[in-house]
């Protein structure tokens, strides 16, 4: 029996070294393991051998069947992944051809520097608030310390609807507008259209947005104010950004500042967009006028404030690189979609 | 603003470079546009003297100079010039050199003579017989005896064309510093240096200007102050070459030594100054009053102007002879033969001067200072320093004595002194004795506590405007920096958030987002074929628009949209899918504010789209809102848009959207050449209706079941009607209905359709019998075939 044993452990492992398929091992596993296989039946004849014999013979025919067993689960393993590899040949295709088209929508140009001054300022724990386009009079001019026949009033600067009824100029008005619906301590900015009676041109629309901020609390000075836009120049332009604030003249800030950063295509060596100076002008600021805060119904001798008003083209234009501001309102989708 | 830095020079000494000036006046608050240096372009050209003159051998209008150029030799120069004679001086623009026009001159020959680089014109440096008035045009510039005349000399410095000059962006608050004098003490208090300033004195002459002028001033609450003086004797020449060139530098052209004094009195004070001739001052009477109902004046530039009686003249007993402030009559000029003057050196009201030069379409030199509002304390100042410069031209006899109506003089501005006020506003440290220092620099007068502002400036009324003084001499730059303390808590609106959601769902749709004005051309409702009584065209309209194209506030953004589309087809774009989320504009009356809502607005056109491809952007922007409950049935009688292609959607019995086919008529009118699709979404109500509470619901534990039943129907049977009869019959089993095929053709037979539908049935807690599912399916079949329709085999 033992020859017997020996013998089917040969043929099997002879015949495992010939199968190529799943198939054929499938078979060769029934033919010495499966119950009426080879090894089975010389198993059924263990009942004449002596019980000395019996346990040897025992293990040596469990010895056979483990090596087959195993044989055959490292043959299949092997037939499996032989015939993967085949498959994933046969599958291969050209992953050079171009990939389908996947439509999504572009944000507009506008939109993406917006959402990008309303998080840092957001940041800075600025609400963000909007005021009416179509404005009375008094929130656009007079109550920001801009008296009757000041030279702004002028009907070829700004649209009249009525004599009291303008398309506001600014988003300033939303200043008064805040001042008046919420109690300091007050942050907010408030983006918006505004319009000018300006022909359009490569620079000049006559509708463009813009970005008013304003801060009220008590003991807020012109520190505070240089701290938030300095913080603002370095958020959009880098760390590396340096601020200048250069006196300058609005009729609702006094001290009034114009807000210039190092240019930050040069780096303030002086280039072509900076027209060699080093410096480009982003904004404009300053303290808010003690008139202009009692306007808002804010007591100009416990608080103060700092107001700040930013052109968004303007910033976009600089982002982007864009020398014609009609591109933004033309909306040319071959335009649209570089964004 | 233009500076003469040679001007400058004559009250306060600066030793610095053109550049850092620049930003020294800049950060203190006097804004520097660009500095230029007169003659810049010029190179090589020197001054050289004629030794001999013969005419060419071979042309008769050339001639051969010999000039000593102060190079050591003498060279030869052809010219074709006939105001050249030995002896001259002239400006020789020798080998190598750059003229005016930028040309290069380089020795060449003429007619076989050679010629080592060119005599100058005044034009071919740069300037005109204004600037040298004994020069001709077309010839070349000799120089007079007011040149340097040694050979070799660089023209510009022999003939005084090497000032700097720097321009000034002045802010309309500041107009004292629209003359040399206001610059200069900014100058001077910048870089901590004297500022020397000089008071005019005036000869006594003879004889009493009373005997010559009488003033009265009719309209004081516009006329504030007015001083008049008179020369006699006018000798009308050319000013000396120093003020030539100083009026040069700021870009004011000499005239004659009269026009030219009142030109320099108004750049050096800021005071602009009027010269009459007293020959036309009827009565030897100068009257300031408001025009009289029509009148007219015919205005230095020839123009007669209708004047109105709201406009200041300045008049004599019989006519006005100027618009107070903005220009002078024909015949209050100077003449050759003048020989008696008034100098007016008045105060008026700023906003009076504007609103006539306006009225009147004439924005002057003398204008725009008055409409700033001068100071009228210095009107006497300004004439005495005119009177003094007459005496130093010679220009004629001052008569004695000067006529002054100065009714009410001005209150100076008086102010507490309040450095700690200051310190804390600006969050500096600045000790009071400093701060009383600077703003002693600056002309103010600090003591007792008290501070009084200078009379020229006119901005001065509160304590801020101190402090401002005292930031920008200290140094805005210098101020500490500091973050805002407190705590940053901003939140986002629910709207905020909302509009975010919209955007951000319309832009994973494919769209792509517009930026429109918010004006629109009253024609565009014609455009949409909006009937004509529709409310829509009840808009807010501009008094004074640029345009007609602009000239109305939208209440619709369709046409927007459609001009959008219609520039990318019409500029060959393919395809467009575009979203704005635009506001619209309802009047609510003459004289109320109008409400501003928005509206999102959809468009797209291109080969790929439909339709369907738009309602399903429109399906899933109300399913990203959280509406699942809304109708969608046919709209008609949209004006814009397609009768047979266009839905409306409501929710609870109001529109909330609309979207459909463009009408072709509306294409044409947009110039679109294919079909295109546009939705409209009133965001107001569908922010009201939204609901973006989620809340979790389990997965299902039960497996469903699924049944597929396909009907004929009639071919105008909307589907949705069968599908809710469906949902309606089968109740809360039915997971879900979907249609997956609509057929129309010889088998269902005509004006027939087949739709198949696909019904998923679940419970939440069992699994469906098959009882269960045959009973809905009854029920689902039942309701279809009341509506008409038929089970196919």
């Amino acid at each position: 029996m033992r020859q017997q044993l020996e013998e089917i452990r040969k043929n099997a492992e002879a015949a495992l070294g010939e199968v190529s398929s799943l198939e054929e091992l499938d078979a060769i596993r029934v033919k010495y393991l499966g119950k009426k296989g080879e090894l089975t039946a010389v198993l059924k004849q263990m009942g004449g051998l002596s019980p000395e014999e019996r346990p040897v013979v025992g293990q040596i025919a469990n010895e056979v069947r483990e090596y087959i067993q195993s044989e055959v689960d490292n043959k299949a393993a092997q037939l499996k992944s032989a015939a993967m590899d085949a498959q994933l040949l046969n599958e291969t295709i050209d992953v050079t051809l171009p990939g389908e088209e996947c439509e999504v929508g572009h944000r507009h140009p506008l939109s993406i520097v917006l959402d990008e001054v309303k998080e840092i300022f957001q940041g800075m724990g600025f609400d963000i608030i909007s005021g009416p386009e179509v404005e009375l009079d008094y929130y656009n001019f007079e109550a920001l310390n801009i008296p009757k026949d000041h030279p702004a009033r002028d009907t070829q600067d700004t649209f009249y609807i009525t004599d009291n009824i303008l398309l506001r100029t600014q988003t300033s008005p939303c200043q008064i507008r805040a001042m008046e619906e919420r109690k300091p301590p007050l942050r907010v900015i408030s983006p918006g259209r505004v319009y000018r009676s300006d022909a359009v041109d490569a620079t000049h629309s006559p509708l463009f947005h813009q970005i008013e901020g304003l801060v009220v609390d008590e003991g807020i000075t012109m520190s505070d104010l240089k701290g938030t836009l300095d913080t603002l120049a370095k958020k959009l332009y880098g760390p590396e950004t340096k601020t200048r604030f250069r006196p300058h003249h609005f009729p609702f800030t006094e001290p009034s500042c114009e807000v210039d950063v190092s240019c930050f295509k040069c780096g303030g060596v002086g280039c072509s967009m900076c027209k060699g100076e080093g410096w480009v002008e982003i904004l404009g600021a300053g303290m808010v006028h003690p008139k202009v805060l009692k306007n808002g119904g804010i007591d100009p001798e416990k608080y103060s404030g700092f107001a700040f008003g930013l052109g968004l083209e303007r910033l976009v234009m600089f982002r982007f690189g864009l020398d014609d501001m009609r591109m933004l309102y033309e909306n040319d989708v071959r335009f649209l979609e570089q964004f | 603003m233009n500076l003469s830095k040679r001007w400058l020079a004559e009250f306060v000494q600066v030793e610095d470079t053109d550049r850092n000036f620049a930003e020294a006046l800049t950060l203190s608050g006097s804004k520097v546009e660009s500095y230029e240096h007169e003659g810049a372009v010029l190179e090589n050209i020197v001054v050289g003297h004629v030794e001999e003159i013969e005419r060419h051998p071979d042309s008769d209008h050339l001639w051969v100079c010999k000039i000593d150029d102060g190079s050591g030799e003498i060279i030869q120069i052809i010219t074709g010039a006939q105001n050249v004679s030995k002896g001259d001086y002239v400006p020789v623009a020798r080998h190598k050199s750059v003229i005016a026009s930028g040309d290069k001159i380089t020795a060449g020959k003429l007619r076989g003579l050679e010629s080592r680089g060119m005599l100058c014109s005044l034009s071919e440096l740069g300037l005109t017989v204004h600037d040298f008035p004994y020069a001709i045009e077309d010839g070349i510039f000799i120089l007079g005896d007011d040149c340097d005349k040694t050979v070799g000399t660089d023209i510009r410095t022999a003939i005084g064309y090497d000032d700097t000059i720097v321009e000034f962006e002045i802010t309309s608050n500041r107009p004292d510093c629209l003359s040399i004098i206001g610059l200069a003490r900014e100058t001077a208090a910048t870089y901590n240096a004297p500022l020397n300033l000089h008071t005019p004195e005036v000869k006594p002459g003879d004889e009493d200007v009373n005997s010559y002028l009488k003033v009265d001033i009719e309209a004081p609450d516009k006329c504030y102050r007015y001083c008049g003086a008179v020369v006699k004797n006018v000798r009308v020449a050319p000013s000396p070459r120093w003020m030539r060139e100083r009026l040069r530098a700021c870009g004011v052209r000499p005239i004659n030594n009269i026009v030219d004094i009142t030109n320099y009195v108004m750049l050096e004070y800021g005071q602009p100054m009027h010269a009459f001739d007293l020959r036309f001052l009827e009565g030897n009477h100068v009257i300031v009053r408001n025009a009289k109902a029509g009148e007219s004046i015919t205005t230095l530039d020839g123009e007669e102007r209708e004047l109105g009686t709201e406009m200041l003249v300045i008049a004599d007993e019989k006519k006005p002879v100027a618009v107070a402030g903005v220009m002078g009559g024909e015949y209050s000029g100077i003449m050759d033969d003048t020989n008696t003057i008034v100098f007016e050196s008045a105060c008026f009201n700023g906003v009076a001067v504007r609103r006539a030069a306006k009225g009147l379409g004439m924005r002057t030199e003398s204008s725009a200072r008055f409409e700033k509002q001068l100071n009228p304390d210095d009107c006497d100042t300004c004439l005495r320093r005119a009177l003094e410069l007459v005496q130093l031209l010679d220009a004629g006899n001052v008569v004695n004595g000067m006529v002054d109506n100065y009714a009410t003089p001005k209150e100076p501005v008086v102010l507490p002194f309040e450095p700690e006020w200051t310190n804390k506003f600006i969050g500096i440290d600045v000790p009071a004795d400093e701060q009383a220092e600077i703003l002693r620099k600056i002309g103010f007068t600090v003591e007792d506590g008290k501070i009084t502002a200078p009379a020229f400036r006119i901005d001065i009324e509160h304590q801020a405007d101190i402090s401002e003084e005292i930031a920008r001499f200290y140094g805005y730059n210098n101020i500490p920096t500091r973050e805002l303390s407190g705590v940053a808590k901003a939140t986002l609106t629910p709207r905020q958030r909302f509009n975010n959601l919209l955007e951000k769902t319309a832009m994973s749709c494919g769209l792509s987002e517009t930026q429109t004005f918010s004006f629109i051309s009253p024609k565009a409702y014609d455009k949409i074929r909006l009937p004509k009584d529709s409310e829509r065209r009840n808009c807010v309209t501009i008094m004074n628009p640029l345009g007609e194209d602009t000239s109305v506030m939208r209440t619709t953004a369709v046409p927007s949209m459609l001009e959008v589309l219609g520039r990318n087809y019409s500029r060959k774009n393919e395809r467009a899918a575009l979203y704005e989320l635009a506001t619209v504009y309802k009047s609510n009356g003459i004289d109320k504010l109008p409400d501003e809502n928005q509206n999102l607005i959809l468009g797209m056109y291109g080969k790929d789209y439909n339709y369907y491809s738009l309602k399903g952007i429109v399906e899933k922007i109300l399913s990203a809102c959280g509406i699942a409950e809304y109708d969608v049935e046919p709209k008609k009688d949209a004006p814009a848009f397609h009768p047979g292609r266009t839905a409306m959607f409501t929710v609870d019995g109001k529109m909330i959207a609309v979207c459909g086919e463009v009408h072709p008529a509306v294409l044409e009118n947009y110039g679109i050449g294919t079909r295109a699709y546009i939705a409209m979404i009133d965001v107001e109500y569908l922010f009201e209706k939204a609901d973006l509470v989620r809340i979790y619901k389990a997965l299902p534990k039960f497996p469903a079941t699924t049944r597929d039943l396909a009907f004929v129907v009639d071919a105008d049977m909307p589907v949705l009607k069968i599908e809710k009869a469906i949902s309606a019959a089968t109740g809360k089993i039915l997971e879900n209905i979907e249609l997956f095929d609509v057929y129309q053709g010889a088998q269902v037979g005509e004006n027939k359709k087949s739709v198949a539908f696909n019904l998923r049935f679940r419970s939440h807690d069992h699994t469906l019998t098959d009882d269960e599912c045959n009973s809905a399916v009854k029920k689902a079949i039942k309701a279809a075939e009341e509506l008409g329709a038929t089970l196919r085999g």
